[in-house]
């Protein structure tokens, strides 16, 4: 019987796996975009609260920046033993001016990538317990196969 | 606005290690003991002490100055705690500055200091999936270190910056703090040292990151008057501080953000908090970049101090490996960065690095720093940030 599929964090990032996308903010009033939608930098030009509407930010990006982790980050992180290092990309999405961070998918080599990369937004499990998978947003190639050598 | 100076009449230090069996308040007071006694201004004189809070070491750590008063014996003195990340410091002498301009007090003791476990640095337990601090770890085990590997390849990217060039910051960091008592690391490493340490977040090593260590750092600062009063002549000043928040937006992603702001209402994708640190600290000081004789800046990795060479306005951006591979920026150069050895040849302290850079500018300006010392200093900047959006960095003139 498969597991039991719940988001790691509420309200980020709609569990659709075909066709996953970010949940974000975006101001009525100055048209930038925020992502998490309550969680980031505020522009004082966006007024009160209540001026930032829920949006669906682009799954589609470039690789603004990236790098590893090489050792097992630290507790809130959840290890799964034996611990694989894994990449993580910065990804520039090109209408809403933001880079948005996030793991790369299993797989994908640091040498896979490099600044400018098109990547889309996937999602992956992050931990799982007996019952339940987490599962969380990650990046992964677009358009390209991977090869495995 | 106009903004005047305060003298500084004292600095002490801990040195910085790894030091399990004491506590961030033996190390604080160790500290302060030594800054009072380079002053020459005794405990019970002091008027204000600010104190700059420790997170990891429980309540004490909260209430520091009360915790550090108290260690050095309660004489009644007004008190201040206040944390803002690795921008504590920065702000315990801004408070402690605003005590002394504004009359209430001539004299003032600035304290901060840390002990914490070995490892990178993990947020405070609980589950708080409002804190992006906790979130960037849970959804992604975005540790410190990442971002400073992901700064790194963008350098490599757009400026072509190599790992050697990065590695070249490590070496000449640690020739710069092997001389220096303070210091936790007094080995000279080569590049090929640098590069046969383990990768830690690609493309930046080991020895390129900076460590986390225990060490304390503390200030008697005081009125221009007072110290004429005191009979110290020339002594050195703190010429502007600088404890901005953002100017929205902070378009190049920092910690612990796990997005960037949008740079859609500025239309530059370089917008970043870290320039503006800066220059608000020249224009307190009524100085510009070229006035700087060196500066201690904010290295938590090798690649990171080249940002700052472009941050503080020493080059352009994209120009900084040029500047480094220069000279200009080694002791004996036109502007040397990190002249103490940077958080390269000792680690992160939170509440006590922004303190000790002023140490550090402090005894350059006074010309006291043996084995590192930067000639004919006179105007020397410090800068560094603490997360969430605290700015830090002071401009000391002799």
């Amino acid at each position: 019987m498969s597991k039991n599929r719940i988001p790691a964090v509420d309200g980020m990032f709609t569990m659709d796996f075909e066709n996953p996308q970010l949940i974000g903010g975006r101001s009525k009033r100055t048209g930038s975009y925020y992502f998490p939608k309550d969680l980031s930098g505020s522009d004082p030009a966006g007024g009160e609260s209540g001026d930032r509407e829920e949006v669906f930010l682009s799954t589609v990006g470039t690789i603004w920046s990236y790098t590893t982790a090489s050792y097992p980050p630290a507790l809130p992180y959840q290890l799964v033993e034996p611990f694989e290092p894994f990449v993580i990309g910065a990804v520039e999405l090109e209408k809403e001016n933001i880079v948005v961070c996030g793991q790369m998918m299993p797989g994908i080599e640091i040498g896979d990538i490099n600044v400018g990369t098109k990547v889309k937004l996937a999602l992956d499990v992050l931990y799982e317990d007996e019952e339940t998978e987490h599962i969380v947003w990650k990046w992964d190639l677009l358009g390209e196969v991977r090869s495995d050598n | 606005m106009t903004t005047s100076e305060i003298a500084v009449l004292g600095v002490g230090m801990h040195k910085w290690g790894k030091f399990p069996g004491k506590t961030f308040v033996d190390i604080g007071v160790e500290a302060a003991r030594n800054a009072l006694d380079d002053s020459g201004v005794e405990w019970d004189e002091i008027q204000f002490l600010s104190g700059a809070n420790t997170v990891r070491n429980g309540y004490p750590g909260w209430v520091s100055a009360s915790t550090f008063a108290n260690a050095l014996g309660f004489q009644g003195c007004q008190i201040a705690s206040s944390y803002a990340a690795c921008a504590s410091g920065a702000t315990a002498l801004s408070i402690a500055r605003s005590q002394i301009l504004s009359g209430i007090c001539d004299v003032a003791l600035v304290i901060g200091a840390d002990q914490v476990a070995k490892g990178m640095f993990a947020p405070v337990p609980g589950d708080r999936p409002n804190d992006v601090d906790w979130l960037r770890f849970r959804l992604m085990g975005l540790s410190n270190p990442a971002y400073f590997g992901m700064f790194a390849r963008r350098r490599m990217a757009l400026y072509g910056d190599t790992q050697d060039d990065f590695a070249a910051v490590k070496v000449k960091n640690s020739e710069h703090g092997s001389s220096n008592p303070n210091a936790r690391y007094a080995k000279v490493f080569s590049i090929d040292d640098v590069n046969a340490s383990p990768v830690v977040a690609d493309p930046l090593r080991l020895l390129e990151i900076c460590s986390t260590s225990d060490g304390g750092a503390a200030l008697v600062v005081s009125s221009l008057d007072y110290a004429k009063k005191r009979g110290i002549k020339d002594p050195v000043k703190i010429a502007g501080i600088s404890t901005v928040s953002p100017t929205y937006p902070n378009a190049i992603i920092d910690m612990p953000y796990f997005a960037s702001d949008s740079w859609h209402s500025v239309g530059d994708q370089h917008h970043t908090f870290k320039n503006q640190i800066a220059r608000h600290a020249y224009r307190e000081a009524g100085i510009t970049p070229s006035d700087l004789d060196f500066a201690e800046v904010y290295d938590l990795s090798s690649a990171y101090e080249l940002d700052w060479y472009e941050h503080i306005g020493l080059c352009e951006r994209g120009e900084a490996r040029n500047l480094l591979h220069s000279g200009d920026t080694r002791i004996g150069g036109k502007v040397p960065i990190n002249p103490s050895g940077g958080l390269g040849a000792f680690g992160e302290a939170i509440p006590a690095q922004a303190i000790a850079q002023v140490c550090e500018l402090t005894w350059q300006l006074r010309g006291q720093a043996a084995g590192r010392q930067v000639e004919n200093a006179q105007i020397g900047m410090s800068i560094n940030y603490g997360m969430f959006g605290h700015g830090s960095s002071v401009i000391a003139r002799i």
